[in-house]
This record gives C-alpha cells, structure tokens and sequence, in this order.
C-alpha cells in the first residue's frame, strides 16, 4: 500500500533554520511521495507581514524564507521531495516569486512554485463587515484601525495547488494541520466524505506543526522525562498510508525522543475540548485515539474520529494595540532579595509621582514571579531565600509609546538612583498587535491558485 | 499498598496551551493505573482555584480515559493573554508546572514515575 511521507521543518517563526536538513536527508532515502512541511505564521506573525506588505508591495512574505529554503531547496528539488509551507503569510505571490529568485541562484532549474491566496479578508470585505461579524475570542475591535483579518484555509487549496506538479507550495493563512492534510489528500484522494481519514490526517498535521514539540524538545524535565541530545533533537517525520494508517517518528541520526509520552503532550497541545476540534476540513474527535509504541522512536496513533467540518471558517483579525514598555534590572548576593524589593517598591513610587495612569507591574523575577498577578496575590504567600540572584522587572501597556519608554527608563535610572548593587540594566520597548477570532462565512474566502513556472 | 502524598510533578506530566484569554494544560499520568486517582482528586474546582489570582472565571475538564489523560480548559486565567498581560508569560507556557508543583495528590506508591528513554 502506498505510503506518504511528511517531514517538519519549523514550528514556529524563529525556530531553527538548519533543522529541515537531516529530515530532508531521511526523506531522500524513503520510497513514495514526500513532503517538507513548515510551520512558521504565527497571528502576530502575519500582522507583521502584513505591515511590511503596505510599506513595500513585494514584501510581506516570511523574512526568514531565505534562510530556510536556501539550505534544503536544490536537495529537495534532487530527491523529488515537495515543500509545503505557509511562509507566504501576507504575500503568497511575493513568496513564490522569492522562491523562482532564490533557485536561479542556488542553480536549482525547473522548479515550478505555486501560491495559494484567497484568506485575506481585507481583499473581499469592508472593514466595517469584518467587525460585524460574530466574535468568539480576544476584544471586540472596536474602531481601532485593524491591521490585518485572515480566514484559516483547509487542506483543499494546498492539494490542488500540488495537483499543478508544483515542487513548492506557498501558502498565507491556513490551518497549520493543512499543510499536512494537504498533501494526504493529494496522494491518497480522501475525499470530502471520509471522515475519519480526514481526521487521521488532521491528527498527523496537529503533530507535525509545532516541529520538535512531539519528538522530545518542549518535553525534557531532567530526571523525569529525560530526552538523549536535545541539542540535536530531530524533527519530525510521518508515515501515513491510504488507510489512515499514521506513524510518528523522527529524522535519521539526530537527537529527540518519540515515545507515548511526548505524542500524548503534542497531542492535546492547544486542543480545547478534544471531542470537538474544529477546522475547516473535519472536526476532529480524539475520544478513541490510541497511541502505541511499535518501535525505537516509532509511535502509532489510531482511532481519530471524525464529524462533519462546522459550516463557518474562523479568521484572525489583528488591530494595533499601542505599546509594552519593559526594563530589568538584577541584584545578586548577600541580602540581594530585600535590595530587590526595594527597587520594586521606589519604581512603584515613582511611577504614581509621574502620573503614570496606565497599570505598572514591578515584580521580582526569582519568586515565582511568572506565576503572579499584576496584584501579586501568590507573593505574599511564599518565603524565599534574602541572599541569592534576584530580578527586578516592571512592565507596562500604553498607546502612547513616551509612556512605556517612560516606565523602562525608571528602571534604567536605578543604576545611581537605587539601591547597592543594581546591574545588568535591559529594555525592551515594542509596538504591540493585539488579535481577535471572529467567524465568517465560507464564501468570503476564495482560495485561489496561481502557478509560477522557472523562466 | 502504601498510599503516599506527593506533588503532581510525581505522578504526571503536563503541557500548557493559549488562545487568547484561555489557557489548557493537559494532565498525564506516567502510568496508567494512576489515572483513576488523578481523575478522582485533580478537579476542575482545584485547578480553578490554582488560577484565580490572575483572574480565572471558569473550569472544564475533559477526561481521556483511553490515552489516558486528561484536559483543562481555563477561561479568563492569562490576566487578558499574550495581547493584553503584564506578566512575562503572557501565553501562560509555564502554568503546567503550577499546576505539577501545586497540587498534590495522595496515591499508591507504585503509581510515582517517569517517562521512558
């Protein structure tokens, strides 16, 4: 029975660029249909590209597209493995011009690349329907500009575009589980009506698209869950045949660990209720599913039932939210905690003596601060060491950018102005986006595919 | 066989998740006969009161006997989320470690474990 092969590159935007290359180099040995698959667009990673988009037309797809690709494109384009990635983000066309670019230079000829569009909201409705549709999480947006509003995609349009003979597939918004189940659907012809083949290959996509989340990294607890060479985890590859029939494991000669444990993580990483996961192309039923060792680094899942897809998409709107104002500062050393809370207590202060009205956190990091509230309701309740390493941060939210310069340079100015022994002073201050999920009607989006051949 | 009180972190592991203002963190035990414990005593109400301090409104657990484990959903735990937060962990990652450390549970001895190489 023939099998599909499907490899991760990348869980998120950020992670590591040279991680695709032993998975490539596995999928170069295997026999059948192959697949590289990244994952790297996140909400406020298209909202980024999004304004990069505005300010230059031919930007706004993934700035890391380069350092990626460049590294596994002629291999790939060598052993006929074909990449899926939604790298496109606000630019698909921009993308896939990029990527024609790119193979000229690395010598790469007759790459032929495909671009899926149709997710952009902006595109088909008005700013005004897009925030009077129905809302199902984050703030209304009321009439604050809205940067971006994507709908997620399904699998549908990444399986055509691939019925082109494209070798890479660009994509914006779509479910992150599509670019997996995109691939299925084009080698194994599930059709809309098979259920539960959809949801095992949802199932796959879910556990591909966070990267090395399932094969060891997000997982190591040492001592207790302890994974051999994290520092060279290998990235996940997936077997699944026309059954259904799905196996995890990971690429050849790398470090990482696949095992029940790190499947069931991934598994139910961002689920909500694991009865009913909704995507555009099946609601996933998890009930039932099995997972089974079957060999070194070899985990089974079976059993993912599936129901009817829900009949609106969901889309991401993203508005600009003003800006996060943070500054540190540290105190190590004897009686180094009362030092600590002495700064916290003199930033409060001179936070109230500016007429700051924006609430300010000062907290000190080595407390479990991280597990606090703004009112540090959890800080009164725990006795920690005087002596030791203690950070001190206050963070604030402002839509004016003066006012969160204002709170970091408060820490800043603890170096002559605070108490003995502050040092490593750090600041960040950074515009903020803040996201929306509203629910639309399938026909505002309209996938559409547009190929590109080498010239 | 001697019951034992220990910490979470024993006897499961745990991921945390974010959409927006609501967090899910999974519950999973390393063996499997520790399940029934854990779904006995690990309970919506006390993961809800794990989390009140940042705001925490609402608690539904659903159980998954077959794998097994067991999944929270916390509306309104992330102080607004990742959009909003003043905390350093505005996706609330780390919270399945609050939930491992802070909750203890009384259990068999032989359900403590570890995950396999």
């Amino acid at each position: 029975m023939s099998r599909a092969y499907i490899g991760c590159g990348a869980g998120f935007s950020g992670d590591r660029y040279d991680a695709a290359v032993p998975v490539v180099a596995t999928l170069a040995t295997l026999p059948g249909e192959r697949f590289l698959i990244y994952e790297v667009l996140a909400e406020r990673t298209l909202a980024i590209a999004q304004k990069l988009r505005r300010e230059d037309p031919q930007q706004g797809y993934s700035p890391f597209l380069d350092a990626y690709l460049a590294l596994v494109l002629a291999e790939c384009h060598r052993h006929g493995i074909r990449i899926v990635t939604n790298m496109g983000a606000a630019n698909p066309l921009g993308a896939a011009r990029r990527v024609q670019a790119l193979a000229r230079e690395l010598g790469v000829s007759g790459l032929k690349v495909a671009a899926v569009t149709g997710d952009d909201l902006l595109a088909t409705m008005s700013e005004a329907e897009i925030r009077e549709q129905p809302l199902i999480e984050g703030l209304e947006p009321g009439d604050r500009p809205i940067v971006a509003a994507n709908a997620y995609l399904g699998a549908q349009p990444v399986a055509q575009a691939l019925a082109t003979g494209a070798h890479v597939v660009l994509v914006g918004r779509t479910t992150d589980a599509a670019l997996s189940l995109g691939p299925l659907l084009h080698v194994h012809g599930w059709g809309a009506d098979a259920l539960d083949l959809l949801a095992q290959g949802t199932a796959c996509g879910h556990l591909l698209e966070c990267g090395a989340q399932v094969t060891g990294a997000y997982f190591a607890d040492p001592g207790f869950k302890d994974v051999d060479d994290l520092a060279n985890v290998g990235f996940p590859i997936a077997e699944v045949g026309a059954d259904g029939d799905l196996v995890i494991t990971k690429a050849a000669h790398t470090g990482g660990l696949v095992n029940r444990a790190t499947v069931i993580e991934q598994l139910l990483y961002e689920v909500h209720d694991p009865y009913n996961y909704l995507t555009p192309d099946v609601t996933l039923d998890l009930g039932e599913v099995c997972v089974d060792e079957i060999g070194p680094h070899r985990v089974r899942v079976s059993g993912a039932r599936g129901k009817p897809p829900p009949d609106t998409l969901k889309a991401t709107v993203c508005i600009d939210a003003g800006w996060l104002g943070e500054g540190e500062i540290s105190y190590a050393g004897p009686n180094a905690l009362p030092r600590a809370r002495l700064a916290a207590s003199v930033v409060r202060e001179r936070c109230r003596h500016l007429g700051i009205r924006e609430p300010v956190r000062v907290e000190v990091l080595g407390t479990q601060a991280i597990f606090d509230s703004n009112a540090q309701q959890r800080h009164a309740q725990v006795a920690f060491p005087a002596d030791g390493e203690y950070r001190v941060r206050a963070a604030v939210r402002s839509p004016r950018r003066e006012v969160a310069q204002r709170v970091a340079d408060e820490v800043l100015s603890l170096y002559c102005s605070g108490p003995a022994g502050g040092a490593g002073v750090r600041q960040h201050v950074t515009a903020q986006v803040s996201t929306a999920s509203i629910l639309v009607d399938r026909a505002h989006a309209q996938p559409r595919v547009t190929v590109m051949e080498a010239p | 066989m001697n019951e034992v009180e220990v910490a979470l972190h024993e006897v499961a592991h745990a991921r945390a998740g974010d959409k927006g203002n609501r967090s899910n963190i999974s519950v999973i035990p390393y063996r499997p006969e520790a399940f029934p414990h854990l779904a006995a005593q690990v309970t919506e109400a006390r993961v809800l009161a794990l989390l009140a301090h940042k705001g925490a409104t609402a608690c539904r657990r659903y159980l998954l006997p077959n794998l097994p484990a067991m999944n929270f959903v916390i509306d309104d735990a992330l102080e607004g989320g990742v959009n909003f937060s003043l905390c350093l962990d505005g996706h609330g990652k780390s919270l399945s470690f609050l939930v491992l450390g802070d909750i203890r549970v009384r259990v068999p001895a032989d359900c403590i474990g570890a995950a396999r190489r």
